[in-house]
C-alpha cells in the first residue's frame, strides 16, 4: 500500500484531534480511501496498527459504513438519491438516464464500459428540496432531471475523450 | 388565507446578494460580536438566558436546550464534550445544510457561545460524510476564526480555551441518533446506547458529561444572546419560542426554506402562499410534516379536541390547512414537527408505493442490534415491495400494521419508532389504497407516472 506523502502527514494531524486513538479511525478510513479509491485489504491492517487496535475494530466499521467500498470503482461515482422527495420528481428516471447513458447497472459493483462511471442509488442526501439531486465524486448537481443528467453524462464523457487525447 | 411574512433570524444572510461564507464578511456583518458579549457574562448567566428563552432543539425531538445543558454532569471532574450534530440525514430535511455552506462561522460563533457557557474545551462538529465539501468549508471557517483569537487558546484575550474540530461520518442515517453520533466518534459502529444509564449529559463521549445539540439549535443559542432570553421567548407561541425553518420538498410550485415565527403560521399558509400551492392540474392528498418519521396527515381529515396553550385550555377544530405549525399543534394532532421537514404528495402518488420508498429507506438504516427494529423494518419493506413489484393481496394492510405495531416500545432508540410510525400512519389513514392496491395495479399506468420504488 503506497499513501501520497500528504495523506500520511494528515493521517499524523488528524490523529491529534482526539484523547482517544480509535477515534480516528473514520478519518483515516477517509484519507486511505480519497487517496487509494477504495479500502485494500492491507489498508484495515496498516490503520489498525497505527491506532493500536485490532484488524476486526477496522473492518467492523468498513462493513458498516455505507461510504467505504473494498474494491475499485469507476473513475467518477455518481450518487442518486433514491428517497422520497427525489423520487416524487423523478429520481428513478434519472438514475435511470445515467445508466442508460454509459450503458450500464447501478450498483456499485459495476463500473461502466468505458470504466469511467459507477453509478449508485444513494438515500436522502439532504438537498430535498431542489430533487432530484445527484452526487458525482464530492459535487452536489440540482434538479437532474433526464435532461439535466443527460448533459452531466456528455461532460463526463467529454472530459474522459480529452483526457485519451 | 395569506401567510405572515418570514422572519429571517437564522437565515438573515443566506442567500442575500453578495453574502460570502468567510470570515471577512462575516465580520462585516456584525460577526463574533455575540461572542465578545458572552465573554462579558457569567457562564451560568448564559445558561440561565437560553432557560428563559424556552428554546427548543431543532434536531427533532423538541427537547429545551437549557434545561438540556441543566443536566450536564458538572461535578464529575471529568471534562465536558459538545457534539454538533450536523448528521442531517432525516429524509425531508436540508436546512443545516445551508446554514453550514452559506453561513458556517453563524455556527461556529454559536457554538463557540455553547461551549463558553458550558465550560466545554473541546466541541465537535460530527457533519454527515456526503457532505464533504462543507466539512472542508467548516475547516476553512475554524481555522480562519482560530487565526482571529474566536477558536483555539486564550479566546480574545482570556485564559479561556476551546478547540473545534470537524468530523466526517460515512454514510449512515443512525449517527444522527446522539448515541449513535458517540459511538461512532470514538471509533465504532454507530450502535445507540441504552439510556438509562448512557445519557450523554453524564455519560457521553469517552464516558464525560456530554452535550449534543443540533446545527440550527446551536445558531438560536448565538440569537438569544443577541436580544436575550425573555425577548426570544416572546417570538412565536407559548412553549414553542423563536422561530424555525421549514424545508418544503415534494409536489408543490416553490419548494424550499423558509423561516417563520414558531406556530404563527399554517400548513395551508405555508403550502399554499409561500410555496405556491399544488403542481398544475393537481391537488393535495398527503402530507408528512416533519421529516419521513412523522405521522402522514390526509387532507380533507379533520383533528378535533382540547390541547393546552401556555397556561390555557383551548377547544381546537382544524382542517390540514389549519393546523398551526409548531411541537405542541402538531404533536396535539397525533403527528410531530420533528426536524420541520415537510413532503408534500399530490394526487398523482400512489401511498402504497410512496410508503413502500420510506420502508426503503428505513429498512437499508437500521443499525441492526434490536431484533424488532431490524427485522420489522426489513419485513415491511419486503411486504410493500412485494405489493408494488409482485403480488398484492387485501390482507397485507394488516399484515403490515402487525409488524408496524410490534416494534415501538421495544428498542434500544428511537428508531423504532420513527420506523414504525409511516406505516401505521399510511395504513391508518389511506387503508382502503392498501386494501385496493391489487385492484389498482390491474389498471394500465399513465405514461407519466412516477416510479417510487
Ligand atoms: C433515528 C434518529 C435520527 C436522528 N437524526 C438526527 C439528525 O440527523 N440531526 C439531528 O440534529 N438530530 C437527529 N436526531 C436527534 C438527536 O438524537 C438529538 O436529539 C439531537 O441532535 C439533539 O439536538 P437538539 O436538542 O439541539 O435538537 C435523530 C434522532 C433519532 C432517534
Ligand atoms: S432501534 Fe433500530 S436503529 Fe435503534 S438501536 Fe435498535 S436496531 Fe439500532
Ligand atoms: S430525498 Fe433526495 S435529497 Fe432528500
Amino acid at each position: 500500500m503506497n499513501l501520497k506523502p500528504e495523506t500520511l502527514q494528515r493521517i499524523d494531524e488528524v490523529i491529534t484531534h482526539y484523547p482517544v486513538k480509535r477515534s480516528a479511525t473514520l478519518p483515516l478510513l477517509h484519507l486511505v480511501q480519497e487517496d487509494i479509491g477504495y479500502i485494500p485489504e492491507e489498508s484495515i491492517e496498516w490503520i489498525a496498527q497505527k491506532l493500536d487496535l485490532q484488524p476486526i475494530n477496522v473492518l467492523e466499521l468498513v462493513s458498516f459504513y455505507p461510504m467505504f467500498r473494498r474494491k475499485p470503482i469507476g473513475r467518477r461515482h455518481i450518487k442518486v438519491c433514491r428517497t422520497l422527495s427525489c423520487a416524487l420528481i423523478g429520481g428513478y428516471k434519472t438514475c435511470e438516464t445515467f445508466a442508460q447513458e454509459f450503458s450500464t447497472h447501478t450498483g456499485r459493483d459495476h463500473i461502466s464500459p468505458d470504466g469511467e462511471v459507477t453509478i449508485e442509488f444513494v438515500e436522502c442526501l439532504a438537498s430535498c428540496g431542489t430533487a432530484p439531486v445527484v452526487l458525482i465524486d464530492d459535487e452536489l448537481h440540482e434538479n437532474v432531471d433526464v435532461t439535466k443528467a443527460r448533459a452531466l453524462s456528455d461532460q463526463i464523457k467529454a472530459e474522459a475523450a480529452a483526457r485519451k487525447s | 388565507m395569506s401567510a405572515p411574512a418570514q422572519n429571517r433570524v437564522i437565515l438573515k444572510h443566506i442567500d442575500a446578494p453578495g453574502y460570502t461564507n468567510d470570515i471577512a464578511c462575516y465580520l462585516r456583518h456584525g460577526g463574533y460580536e455575540m461572542l465578545k458579549r458572552a465573554f462579558t457574562r457569567q457562564p451560568q448567566e448564559i445558561i440561565d438566558d437560553v432557560k428563559l428563552s424556552g428554546l427548543r432543539g431543532r434536531g427533532g425531538a423538541g427537547f429545551p436546550c437549557g434545561v438540556k445543558w441543566g443536566l450536564v454532569d458538572r461535578r464529575s471532574g471529568k471534562p465536558i464534550y459538545l457534539l454538533v450534530n450536523a448528521d442531517e440525514s432525516e429524509p425531508g430535511t436540508f436546512k443545516d445544510r445551508y446554514i453550514i455552506y452559506k453561513d458556517p462561522h453563524q455556527l461556529i460563533e454559536g457554538t463557540m457561545i455553547s461551549c463558553f457557557a458550558n465550560n466545554v474545551r473541546q466541541a465537535y462538529i460530527y457533519i454527515r460524510g456526503e457532505m464533504a465539501e462543507g466539512a472542508r468549508i467548516l475547516e476553512k471557517a475554524i481555522a480562519e476564526a482560530r487565526a482571529a483569537n474566536f477558536v483555539g487558546p486564550n479566546i480574545l484575550g482570556s485564559d479561556y480555551s476551546c478547540e473545534i474540530y470537524v468530523h466526517r461520518g460515512a454514510g449512515a442515517y443512525i449517527c444522527g441518533e446522539e448515541t449513535g453520533l458517540i459511538e461512532s466518534l470514538e471509533g465504532k459502529r454507530a450502535n445507540p446506547r441504552i439510556k438509562p444509564p448512557y445519557f450523554p449529559a453524564v455519560l457521553g463521549l469517552y464516558l464525560c458529561p456530554t452535550i449534543v445539540n443540533n446545527v440550527e439549535t446551536l445558531c438560536h443559542v448565538k440569537y438569544v444572546m443577541e436580544i436575550g432570553g425573555e425577548a426570544f421567548a416572546k417570538i412565536g407561541t407559548p412553549g414553542n419560542t423563536g422561530t424555525r425553518i421549514f424545508c418544503v420538498s415534494g409536489h408543490v410550485q416553490r419548494p424550499g426554506y423558509y423561516e417563520f415565527d414558531s406556530g404563527k403560521i399554517t400548513l395551508g399558509e405555508l403550502l399554499y402562499d409561500v410555496c405556491g400551492g399544488p403542481l398544475p392540474g393537481r391537488t393535495f392528498k398527503g402530507v408528512i410534516p416533519g421529516g419521513s418519521s412523522a405521522k402522514v396527515m390526509r387532507f380533507g381529515e379533520r383533528y378535533k379536541g382540547k390541547r393546552r396553550v401556555g397556561t390555557e385550555t383551548v377547544e381546537y377544530d382544524w382542517g390540514v390547512e389549519d393546523v398551526p405549525l409548531d411541537f405542541d399543534a402538531l404533536g396535539a394532532i397525533g403527528t410531530m414537527s420533528g426536524s420541520g421537514g415537510v413532503i408534500v404528495m399530490d394526487d398523482s402518488v400512489n401511498m402504497v408505493e410512496a410508503l413502500a420508498n420510506i420502508n426503503a429507506f428505513y429498512s437499508h438504516e437500521s443499525c441492526g442490534q434490536c431484533t424488532p427494529c431490524r427485522e420489522g423494518s426489513l419485513w415491511m419493506k419486503k411486504i410493500t415491495t412485494r405489493m408494488v413489484h409482485g403480488d398484492a393481496r387485501p390482507e397485507d394492510a394488516a399484515l403490515l400494521k402487525s409488524v408496524a405495531d410490534q416494534i415501538p416500545g421495544r428498542t434500544i432508540c428511537a428508531f423504532g419508532e420513527a420506523c414504525s410510525w409511516p406505516t401505521q400512519s399510511f395504513i391508518a389513514k389511506f387503508g382502503d389504497e392498501f386494501k385496493n392496491y391489487h385492484e389498482t395495479k390491474k389498471a394500465a399506468k399513465p405514461a407519466d407516472a412516477i416510479e417510487l420504488v
